[in-house]
């Protein structure tokens, strides 16, 4: 089947929201101004091209879990800034300004909640926090949901948006790819499901770790989904990118994922596959 | 202060008069004696205030010891397994049966070539998804003979390319770190080279990592930092040192557990040597591990892999 490019599959890149809520935001794919009461009601998908706009992890939660069931478990931790890392900026101005930006204490939310009445333990990265990057503490947040889902025997749910592992944290970033595999290896042992839902953009380190590791792994429409970004794919080899390359649609043809589901459609289909999987683990 | 081209030359000038000293018998004992030692001084200067961009280069060098010469020497035997089985082979990714010290190991290793047409064939050795799913078939196999497992890192990275993209390397890469994590047997990793983010961690996810002194280990190349966090390629050296990617800063940081010494000027000085002290390290750990008992070596790396990285966190403040 040819790979269309259409509105659908394209994410809209929206300024961080921070402090007052704008009223009106710009789609970055058609340039209409759109109410934002009228996205938010809309799954923030364009009203009038179809473009999805970046959710936060709030938001997110929001769209998947049933009415008041949510019980926030992320852990009281932030970065130490372990590196004492600087570029152009200290790494620990980021982490200051995308804490302040987001009210979140790093790139994923945890926590407890239904969904189709089914109990799960979710987690949801935010793309708002650095990129959704993967450092110490997202590491350990997503090690400890795993052991949360084993111990309390419910499937874990896991919501990625993340560019990879975080750069400012070197090496104890990549290393965080070998601790999240190794809490999954304890999730596995238990018999306890593991649906992965990838979003815009699900890219390096996560992708290359626990992301691909799920027993039933959807992607949403429009998602980024592959290893190395097409600019350093460019320029190491200097090939041409298929239309649709690295595209949620392009990944279900190529066997890389389960399927491919509409924003508004995705709570129904976790709610599917979590019917399926009722009764496991068994004796859970 | 001392640098590398003053090096260069000296070493060319000490070069020169040992032959003339020892072909024809010039009789400048004295002036060859003198120079040497100037020589040692400035190596030892240099060598011992190496930068972490140094040592980039260090760890890239062309004749760097690196890939199945070096595993060759490292080992009594080499019996390489070839393919996937599944449709493909590597040749940036290779491994198979090895001896070492009497004993039988299995081995994987990254290869880069030595020559032009060589590198081209194992794209210098920047893995392809074939690459990690026959590492994860050798997995098997040397779990299934109850063989320690030895791995030899030294990559730029996984092979970024549309087919490779196509046929999951992300999804190989995090096999392969499964795999390795959940081995009955005692697991080794040296990183000899470059050790170059998830490429190398695939292979990396051991009992016990040790580093040869110029070999680098890092999440992004200190290129790739620097045209994403300071727009300018030229501050590859800055990033190289706040990526804190040395062999050094690893054994503090705890993610090596050994920093394996390299001759002043660097591990292509002595190849020989270098296999040798790789050798006697290698052995050393493997040695160590095979004296724990199964549940506690599954447990110690589980514990390890478990808490990477914790010192990096702290309590919430606001
Ligand atoms: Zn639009």
């Amino acid at each position: 089947m040819p790979i269309r490019k259409d509105s659908k599959d394209r994410y809209v890149e929206v300024e961080l929201r921070r402090g007052e809520e704008p009223l009106w935001m710009r789609c970055g794919a058609c340039g209409e101004l759109v109410f934002r009461r009228r996205l938010r009601e809309n799954n923030y998908i364009c009203p009038r091209c179809g473009a999805y706009f970046f959710l936060t992890a709030q938001e997110r939660i929001a769209a998947l879990v049933d009415p008041d069931t949510f019980q926030e478990l992320t852990l009281p931790l932030e970065s130490d800034d372990p590196l004492k890392f600087s570029d152009r900026k200290p790494y620990a101005d980021r982490l200051r300004e995308a804490r302040e930006s987001t009210e979140l204490s790093d790139a994923v939310v945890v926590g407890r909640g239904k969904i189709g009445g089914h109990e799960v333990v979710l987690a949801v990265m935010d793309f708002r926090f650095i990129g959704g990057s993967m450092g110490v503490v997202v590491g350990e947040q997503l090690a400890h949901a795993m052991e949360q889902a084993a111990e309390a025997r419910i499937p874990f749910v896991l919501v990625v948006a993340s560019g990879g592992a975080r750069v400012q944290e070197g090496v104890l970033s990549l290393l965080q790819m070998a601790k999240t595999v190794a809490a999954r290896g304890r999730l596995a042992r238990a018999g306890v499901p593991y649906i992965a839902v990838l979003t815009y953009p699900s890219t390096g380190g996560v992708m290359a770790s626990i992301a691909s590791l799920a027993d039933v792994t959807l992607a949403e429409q429009g998602a980024l989904i592959g290893f190395a970004g097409p600019r350093v794919i460019q320029q190491t080899t200097g090939e041409r990118l298929p239309p649709g390359f690295q595209r949620a649609r392009y990944a279900l043809e190529h066997g890389l994922v389960d399927g491919v589901v509409s924003r508004e459609g995705l709570r129904e289909e976790l709610i599917q596959v979590l019917d399926v999987l009722s009764g496991v683990p068994h004796g859970g | 202060m001392a640098d590398e081209r003053t090096i260069r030359a000296l070493e060319e000038k000490v070069a020169e008069l040992r032959r003339l000293v020892e072909e024809e018998g010039v009789d400048l004992q004295e002036e060859l004696a003198l120079l040497e030692e100037r020589l040692q001084k400035l190596q030892r200067e240099y060598y011992q205030s190496l930068s972490d961009w140094d040592r980039v280069r260090l760890a890239r060098h062309p004749e760097r010891p690196r890939g199945l010469k070096l595993v060759s020497q490292v080992c009594d035997a080499f019996y390489e397994l070839r393919g996937d089985r599944m449709g493909g082979d590597d040749l940036a990714l290779r491994g198979g049966l090895a001896r070492l010290g009497g004993q039988p190991v299995g081995v994987l290793f990254h290869h880069r070539g030595s020559t032009p047409e060589e590198q081209r064939a194992c794209r210098s050795g920047m893995a392809l998804p074939c690459g990690y799913r026959k590492a994860v078939r050798i997995m098997r196999v040397v779990e299934r003979l109850r063989l320690p497992l030895l791995t030899f890192i030294d990559t730029p990275g996984a092979y970024p390319g549309v087919q490779a993209e196509e046929e999951n390397i992300a999804g190989a890469i995090a096999d392969c770190i499964a795999t390795m994590l959940e081995l009955a047997v005692p697991t080794v990793a040296v990183i000899l080279g470059e050790g170059g983010s998830g490429g190398a961690i695939a292979l990396a996810a051991a009992d016990r990592v040790l580093m040869l002194e110029n070999a680098t280990y890092t999440v992004i190349s200190p290129e790739g930092a620097a045209a994403i966090l300071w727009k300018d390629a030229a501050a590859a050296p800055q990033a190289a040192q706040a990526l804190g990617l040395s062999a050094p800063r690893l054994l503090e940081l705890g993610v090596a557990d050994e920093v394996i010494p390299e001759p002043l000027g660097g591990a292509h000085v002595d190849p020989e040597g270098t296999a040798q002290a790789v050798r006697e390290a290698v052995l050393r750990h493997l040695g160590e591990l095979q004296q724990l008992p199964l549940d506690e070596r599954l447990k110690l790396r589980y514990s390890r892999y478990r808490n990477a990285g914790n010192l990096g966190t702290k309590a919430k403040t606001g």
